[in-house]
């Protein structure tokens, strides 16, 4: 075999088994969903055109960028709070930091729903400490609503948000911010003018991360939410499995990736992938 | 060795958060305590019931065996079919190799959800041809988690092979080596610990994958996050709190091991 497989053959018969399975297994099916959106019921761009006059679609999707914005704007602003101390603590807070970073990260999106169920709920721990000591007679709705997908999602995705975050300030040069303390500047002043201006490329990146995970998260709004504040990827369930009208369904599913992949797009114009990890 | 730290002020802030991300792990602790049959704090006295319904309740032990079985068999397909393609890149660096990889990357970064209305379509597809793998079948499920945690596999194979150093497998091909005999003999055994990561991960992305399963399961396959997502939608029952309590001290202790190796690796 030697010298007569030539290295165009080897890379197609190494490469062909993934590429393969994926264009069978995603890409096929994918084009199919695509089709769904313009045959079901009946052909025609009619599922395209409910989208854009459907009331409960549009208000949907008006609360998913909301959210979405939400959550973007507090899950950056803490991620990059815990991360400074990962980064630039000692070395017992860096162990502390990164405990409780890694550790909700690897736990699964459904325990960490449950726990914020069993913390926000009527007869949760919030209420129950709140009314035994007399500072509320009847439980607050904290939960089965906006309140509580935002607090969800942001607990969800603050480990994703850290990991840009962490591998801006590791990039950057000490030296200049020493050399900012050794000029006269401020701890304060040289934190937000030398240090959160360094790590821009950061922000931005795990700002994008953020939001793009937000617009098509099912589980965590879906549990705490309770069916009271839909987002887009629970309206997707609903369509195709409850009422059912699966071209609607579809429909919905390729506007998302359009959406989403034009916020990519936009996104590796400033940020280079490499930045992300 | 950085000498800037943060101030004080930084320190609380990130207290306040790394509590805020802590306290629902927390939470479920005392849930699972209780001696209600609903959700609720236990008032005075504890109970470990909800633990023994775990053991006595057979749907529970039913659905993680199913998970492991499916865990495990989409784990090796997703990781031999990433180390040939990383493999194909590393040694052969094809045209139009960025345009291939991202092509694998698709179902990491497309939203979840499309995803799964994608592989509802596929298997409901193969549904119609064959009952024993399609829609609510492990096999399907199976195939639709290797489908989703390639893209992972791939990333964490093809960057511990950025890693390596491309003389060792210059030489082996200066010395005579096949393709296959460069492939398991020198360049395989240099990132085992690559490989082995990659098949834990995607071990572990399966076993708690829940967004797409819940699209290709109705009554058959259901894998672990499957009961616990129908224990969560009805009546909260109580003996999630203790299946989470169980899960999160597996991950503390999991995390404390590989940390150790880690550290060991490094230290060595």
């Amino acid at each position: 075999m030697r010298g007569i497989l030539s290295d165009r053959m080897g890379a197609a018969l190494l490469m062909a088994p993934l590429l393969l399975f994926l264009g069978l297994a995603y890409a096929w099916p994918f084009l199919g969903v695509v089709k769904w959106s313009f045959t079901l019921p009946t052909p025609g761009l009619g599922q395209y055109g409910a989208l854009l006059t459907d009331d409960l679609v549009q208000s949907v999707f008006i609360r998913t960028l909301r959210i979405a914005a939400i959550v973007t704007v507090v899950s950056v602003a803490a991620a990059y709070a815990i991360t400074v101390v990962w980064v630039r603590g000692s070395p017992a807070q860096r162990l502390i930091a990164e405990f409780c970073i890694l550790v909700p990260f690897w736990i699964s999106v459904l325990t960490r729903a449950f726990g914020w169920v069993a913390l926000l709920s009527n007869r949760g721990l919030i209420n129950t400490w709140l009314q035994s000591i007399g500072f509320i007679s009847e439980p607050l709705a904290l939960v089965r609503n906006e309140f509580g997908v935002i607090v969800g999602m942001t607990h969800f995705l603050i480990p994703f948000a850290v990991f840009p975050l962490a591998s801006a300030m590791r990039s950057l040069d000490d030296r200049v911010l020493l050399a900012a303390r050794g000029l006269g500047s401020s701890r304060m002043r040289t934190f937000w003018t030398v240090f959160v201006p360094m790590t821009r490329s950061g922000i931005i990146g795990s700002a994008m991360i953020v939001f793009v995970f937000s617009l098509g998260f099912f589980v965590t709004p879906a549990i705490l939410g309770g069916g009271r504040s839909v987002m887009i990827a629970e309206l997707i369930y609903l369509r195709i499995f409850q009422s059912p009208d699966w071209g609607l369904g579809a429909a919905i599913s390729v506007v998302l990736v359009l959406f989403v992949g034009a916020l990519m797009a936009l996104l590796f114009r400033y940020v280079r992938p490499k930045q992300l990890i | 060795m950085p000498t800037y730290r943060p101030g004080p002020v930084s320190l609380v802030i990130a207290a306040l958060v790394a509590l805020f991300l802590l306290m629902p792990l927390l939470a479920v602790i005392p849930v699972s305590l209780t001696p209600s049959r609903m959700l609720a704090m236990p008032t005075g006295e504890l109970s470990l019931r909800h633990y023994r319904s775990l053991i006595e309740d057979p749907r529970w032990l039913q659905s993680i065996l199913l998970s492991i079985r499916i865990g495990i068999v989409s784990s090796a397909i997703s990781t031999v079919l990433a180390l040939c393609f990383s493999l194909g890149v590393w040694m052969f660096q094809p045209r139009f190799t960025a345009t291939l990889v991202g092509f694998v990357l698709l179902p990491m970064v497309v939203p979840p959800v499309v995803s799964a209305v994608t592989l509802y379509f596929l298997l409901t597809s193969i549904s119609g041809v064959s009952s024993f793998f399609g829609y609510d079948t492990w096999l399907g499920v199976a195939m639709a988690h290797s489908v989703m945690t390639v893209p992972f596999a791939t990333v964490l194979i093809l960057v511990s092979l950025s890693q390596l150093d491309r003389r060792i497998d210059l030489a082996a091909r200066g010395l005579g080596a096949s393709v296959w005999e460069r492939a398991t003999r020198v360049i395989m055994p240099n990132i085992k610990f690559g490989i082995i990561t990659a098949a834990l991960l995607s071990f572990v992305l399966s076993w708690e994958e829940i967004g797409v399963t819940l699209f290709i399961t109705s009554v058959n396959a259901i894998t672990l996050p499957r009961l616990m997502w129908m224990g969560l939608r009805d009546n909260i029952d109580p003996a999630i709190a203790a299946l989470s309590v169980i899960l999160i001290i597996v991950t503390v202790l999991v995390l404390a091991v590989r940390s150790f190796f880690v550290k060991l690796r490094a230290g060595r």
